[in-house]
């Protein structure tokens, strides 16, 4: 019958029909993101302007609207507050870290190594690859109060303190630990960055006489600015979430030295705050979409 | 994408190499002591738990700090597989990781496909949601989609463990990068010998893609084998605890006892199969983790 078709109408007809085939392709990953991505965020966005309690799910429908109230109280609730800063020094200790190491190892495997260089870049790369939860047990082991860290400073005359169960040395146990496992991403990044600059500008800059100082800081540091203000959004958006580390080695203490905004939500959600839970989940939210909106600022190619 | 993926091989020899083969190069010996210390340091935790799992418990409890076994023991071993409900643990973790990596490479390799080589009418649409949902946190999503899973009847299951993990944004963004890369002429003549699109998808396509399908194998199931806070959430009863979470409740239980050695050969069991997948397969590790800095 398509011969009868005016040739619009044919055209209409086949673009639907592949729309339709398209979309079945699309339908297993579709069904699953919206049930739980794109629900979950609209839903996200309204139990966090309601009281909803975890005891009212049965009848989420007769729970209060309570507007902005809960973002109010959010703001007000000194635990919120401090884990906010808390997170903030997880970002601001971690990400320089974190980056620092990564490009350093990526130069120094960029520079001169053949010998044992895949080697070097398989040992960085393993606590990238490694179980959270089994290494949280292997950093409680070994910074526990007889641990093995404490036992190596025994021999050179110092007396270890009980690393996770003291305030001020909690955080940077557990920094360490987010440092461990995410320089290696870093590195990679910056080894794909570095391989990615034109041979011959090193050996213009080479045969000009520039040492290995110079050409770090005149050609390789301005070239690999677009990797890393890419690796550090990342790493940014990495650590404003930050969960599984302070939950797992501290659950957020001592005294809540360690708890993270991921964490609060969490606490909130055990104890059947879903509203405010939500709330403070909806405010990483933003914080995410913040950053991700300066990422794409900054690395719009400038024209 | 690709550019990442060319310039990741072991043989590539870059200008500074070259440079630094030069007799300039005098500080390679301090280079290289340098990179093996950063080496150890980073191996450090290895070691512990290495060390650790074979000492017996009356010489964890005795002196729980000490570096190297006074005797070498795999009786935490035996007494981990004994303890209740870790072989339970392992057998859901296989499972779930089964689930998950059978689904996300069904559902990604044929989303990315569609995205790449298919006109349609919401293209974009579908594309701006594969990219946004790589940016939302799982903080915000985590308590609707434990609704959404308890309503479904799902709480405490292994399919509800492992649902979520199929639509790995991620996992589409690799295979559309990858189907964009394969020639538009291939897919035209199947078309004009009039091969369905299910057909060119099957026998064409998924064929050539399999690096693609390798990386979001490997993404996946590292994902899945590795995830805490999601099972830890849905599994309310040891019955469906997969090991990371039946290995958190073990360390809990035994710390009162002081019994690192079980908790740390637990810690062995769960690390093991990804650092020896890991080992083999490290080019595809390494293209997964890359492609998330990609977006």
């Amino acid at each position: 019958m398509t011969t009868t078709l005016v040739p619009a109408a044919r055209r209409r007809a086949r673009n639907s029909r592949r729309t339709a085939v398209a979309w079945l392709f699309l339908a297993p990953f579709a069904v699953v993101f919206l049930l739980y991505t794109a629900i979950p965020t609209v839903a996200a966005l309204g139990f966090s302007l309601t009281d909803l309690r975890g005891s009212d799910l049965r009848h989420p429908l007769a729970v209060d609207f309570t507007g902005l109230d809960n973002y109010l109280r959010l703001f007000q609730d000194p635990t919120f507050l401090r884990d906010i800063l808390n997170t903030g020094v997880f970002v601001a200790v971690g990400v320089p870290l974190t980056m620092a190491i990564g490009f350093a190892l990526a130069v120094a495997l960029n520079s001169g190594i053949r010998r044992l260089r895949g080697v070097f870049r398989t040992v960085f790369f393993a606590p990238v690859v490694t179980n959270v939860v089994a290494v949280a047990l292997i950093w409680q082991y070994a910074f526990n109060a007889g641990g093995t860290v404490n036992k190596a400073l025994a021999h050179v005359g110092l007396a270890g303190p009980n690393w996770l169960d003291d305030p001020h040395l909690a955080m940077p146990v557990v920094i360490l630990l987010g440092v461990w496992r995410n320089f290696g991403t870093a590195m990679v990044l910056f080894l794909a960055g570095l391989q990615a600059v034109p041979e011959d500008v090193y050996e213009a800059a080479a045969l000009d006489g520039a040492g290995r100082w110079r050409q770090l800081r005149h050609i390789t540091l301005p070239l690999l600015l677009p990797t890393t203000l890419m690796v550090s959004v990342l790493l940014t958006v990495f650590y404003l979430q930050v969960f599984d580390e302070p939950y797992l080695l501290t659950d957020g203490g001592p005294l809540g030295s360690t708890e993270s905004v991921s964490l609060y939500t969490y606490h909130q959600f055990g104890s059947g705050q879903l509203g405010m839970s939500s709330a403070a989940s909806f405010v990483m939210l933003l914080l995410v979409l913040l950053v991700s909106v300066v990422q794409f600022r900054l690395l719009r190619p400038r024209t | 994408m690709t550019a990442v993926t060319a310039s990741l091989k072991d043989t590539d020899l870059t200008a500074t190499d070259r440079i630094a083969l030069r007799p300039r190069s005098v500080g390679r010996p301090l280079l290289y002591g340098a990179l093996v210390l950063c080496a150890l340091l980073t191996l450090l935790p290895f070691f512990w738990v290495v060390s650790g799992s074979l000492r017996g418990l009356d010489e964890i409890r005795s002196d729980p700090g000490a570096w190297l076994p006074r005797h070498v023991t795999l009786d935490n071993f035996v007494r981990l597989f004994r303890t209740e409900g870790f072989g339970r643990f392992l057998a859901n973790s296989v499972l779930v990781a089964l689930m998950v990596v059978i689904g996300n490479v069904v559902a990604a390799s044929a989303a990315g496909y569609a995205l790449a080589k298919l006109e349609f009418t919401g293209k974009r649409l579908a594309f701006g949601a594969v990219m946004a949902a790589m940016m939302v946190p799982f903080t915000t999503v985590f308590v609707t989609q434990f609704v959404i899973t308890v309503d479904m009847g799902l709480a405490d299951t292994l399919t509800g463990i492992a649902l979520p993990g199929v639509a790995l944004p991620l996992s589409v963004f690799i295979m559309r990068q990858y189907a964009q890369s394969v020639p538009d002429e291939l897919l035209e003549a199947a078309r004009i010998d009039g091969a369905g699109e299910f057909r060119i998808f099957f026998r064409i396509f998924l064929p050539l893609a399999g690096p693609a399908v390798a990386t979001i194998t490997i993404m996946s199931f590292l994902n899945s084998w590795n995830n805490f806070i999601w099972p830890l959430i849905v599994a309310q009863s040891t019955a469906s605890y997969t090991l990371p979470v039946g290995l958190a409740a073990t360390s809990q239980a035994a710390q009162h006892v002081t019994d690192y050695g079980l908790v740390l050969a637990g810690a062995i069991v769960v690390m093991l199969p990804v650092l020896v997948l890991f080992l083999f397969l490290q080019r595809y590790f390494v293209q997964g983790i890359a492609g998330s800095g990609m977006r």
